[in-house]
């Protein structure tokens, strides 16, 4: 590996050990099949994927680094870039708008002081816009950290949320 | 609602009980049985797909393709590794059924699944899930870990020669993986960009293997069927759209939420079923099968049956029975912006019409909607749209054309007041 700043990169044994058990799914020749997984274990320890961290998680499965780029890159629950602790993804697609998506999402821009794509300047929150997460019948809802989806939400339950995260 | 006995119910039964998603409550109400009696009695896999092409279950993913035809397509004979795989990959704007059979019954899923090895001649099958509801997947690891706790997953089942292993893989935020080609280049560790077909995955799938998938629902169902045998499940539908089916009812209702009723049942009693357009309010418009589906005005979805027939004949498709309700309130020119960002944002940008006409299709539809459409526009959508229509690699194209095609053909009226008038009509 090219980079001198190995030791901040290397990932902890409970997500190396994570990574050995995605791995493990399948065929002993197809370690790559593991990429999705390794790389969101990456991200929740370290927080978002720098370059660095990506050529690490392709060196341990040994594939070339292009290709773990090309994944990280193309799914959008990867950040390559830096975010708040707490990234909060709303869905406002057209069923969620319809059951009022785009007014938590007013009301957290307003509660937060940012837009969808910002972070505040405490480096607490992320505010991100989400496509369809599969559960429109719970709408409006919103993700937090890419794990917890909270449902049914009112501007009151977003507060709670928010003063929940510290 | 036992297994045991037909009911209606062929997915949704265990929401009724405590514990629903848990090993003891489906082995205590029959669960396993199908399985179990498959491979003790070695059963012959022609007997099995017979009864599923008898059942006439369609696959519920949204194309609506016969089961027991596709799983008739696989070379079972094919020395080597072979697999079965799940599309879990809920994202279709509108749909959150499988995502209650993996949180409330994902023991009949993987009973499915490995039913549909033995079958196939697949010694491993995969499920891949939509990476959004995370929490869902850590469900259905904890299930896959119980079942190869119990001996109902692994080697030797039961105590013969049939092992299947199962695995559950996820998704990480790309609407495009639930094309079955792209969610196996996912599965592979690769961007999720679909693949030229021929040659379908039943000849070259995952890792190149012969390779079948299925919708969740689809191989859910499967254990009923060989339990309660074709012509049971046939009975519970219609001809030629065996069973009941989920519904995921969105939108302006008063009750959204998935609903298991028969293919067939009046669109009348679902939305009723869901408590009825809300506040008492006019329905407007239906889009009946997900979000790429054409979009139907209320007054024609009020006649319609829901099964893929019926909706087909109205212009429109079942898809993944995903019915999103819409009232007299809603603008068409808004919500028609908001679907075509969705797949402008979504599309793999492989193929140039799919990857260009999105995005144009999407300015042109924001500029109508923020008062500075051209009257040229609708003229120019439709044009774009039906360029984009069957001249890429996968269905998302179509996906795209689709709804602004069926938005202008149904609510064109006011698409021009917009256009005229710098403003809404509604």
């Amino acid at each position: 590996m090219a980079n001198p700043d190995l030791d901040t990169l290397r990932l902890s044994p409970e997500s190396l050990a994570l990574i050995d058990a995605e791995i493990a799914k399948y065929p002993a020749d197809q370690k790559q099949s593991a990429v999705m997984g390794a790389l969101r274990i990456a991200q929740m320890e370290k927080g978002w994927l720098k370059p660095e961290l990506i050529e690490y998680v392709a060196d341990y499965l040994e594939m070339p680094a292009i290709a773990a780029y090309e994944v990280a890159t193309f799914y959008n629950m990867y950040d390559t870039q830096p975010v708040g602790r707490h990234k909060i993804t709303v869905c406002t697609n057209l069923p969620c708008a319809l059951m009022g998506a785009n007014e938590i999402a007013e009301h957290l821009k307003k509660r937060l002081g940012i837009g969808f794509g910002e972070t505040t300047e405490d480096g607490r929150y992320t505010l991100k816009e989400g496509e369809c997460m599969g559960a429109c019948g719970d709408a409006p809802m919103c993700l937090h950290n890419n794990h917890a989806m909270h449902t049914h939400l009112t501007p009151e339950k977003v507060d709670e949320l928010l003063d929940k995260l510290k | 609602m036992s297994l045991l006995k037909p009911t209606p119910q062929v997915c949704s039964w265990t929401q009724a009980l405590d514990h629903p998603a848990s090993l003891a409550t489906y082995v205590a109400n029959g669960g396993y049985q199908a399985l179990r009696r498959v491979v003790t009695e070695q059963m012959p896999a022609d007997v099995i797909i017979g009864e599923l092409k008898t059942s006439a279950l369609r696959g519920r993913g949204g194309a609506g393709f016969p089961t027991g035809l596709k799983w008739s397509f696989m070379p079972r004979a094919f020395p080597g590794d072979k697999y079965i795989v799940c599309n879990s990959d809920e994202g279709e704007p509108g749909t959150f059924k499988d995502r209650d059979i993996l949180r409330y019954n994902p023991h009949q899923l993987i009973e499915g699944m490995a039913i549909a090895g033995y079958v196939l001649g697949a010694r491993v099958g995969y499920n891949y899930i939509h990476g959004e509801i995370f929490e869902i997947y850590e469900i259905f690891e904890r299930a896959l870990k119980e079942a190869r706790e119990a001996g109902y997953l692994g080697d030797q089942l039961f105590g013969t020669d049939f092992c299947f292993q199962l695995h559950a893989h996820h998704g990480y935020g790309a609407y495009i993986c639930g094309e079955e080609t792209a969610l196996l280049e996912s599965i592979e560790g690769k961007k999720g960009q679909p693949r030229f077909k021929p040659p379908f995955p039943a000849s070259f799938g995952l890792y190149g293997k012969p390779t079948t998938i299925n919708n969740t629902e689809t191989l859910a169902s499967v254990p009923w069927i060989v339990q309660h045998g074709g012509q049971a499940f046939l009975e519970l539908g219609k001809p030629n759209n065996g069973g009941p089916k989920l519904f995921s009812v969105s939108g302006h209702v008063n009750k959204p939420g998935n609903y298991e009723v028969p293919l067939g049942t009046p669109f009348s009693e679902l939305l009723q079923m869901a408590g009825g357009v809300r506040n008492g309010h006019k329905l407007k418009a239906v889009i009946p099968g997900g979000s790429s589906a054409p979009v139907l005005p209320g007054a024609i979805m009020m006649d319609c049956t829901m099964d893929f027939d019926s909706i087909a004949k109205a212009g429109s498709m079942l898809g993944s029975g995903a019915v999103i309700v819409m009232d007299e309130t809603v603008c068409m020119v808004r919500a028609l912006e908001r679907l075509s960002y969705f797949y402008h944002e979504e599309s793999c940008g492989q193929c140039t019409p799919c990857r260009e006409g999105t995005g144009w299709m999407y300015r042109i539809i924001h500029r109508i909607e923020h008062g500075q459409g051209r009257t040229e526009d609708l003229e120019l959508l439709n044009s774009v749209a039906g360029h984009i229509g069957g001249h890429t690699i996968c269905a998302l194209g179509d996906a795209a054309a689709m709804p602004v095609q069926s938005f202008l053909k149904h609510f064109g009226d006011e698409f021009a007041y917009h256009v005229e008038h710098k403003r809404c009509m509604v």
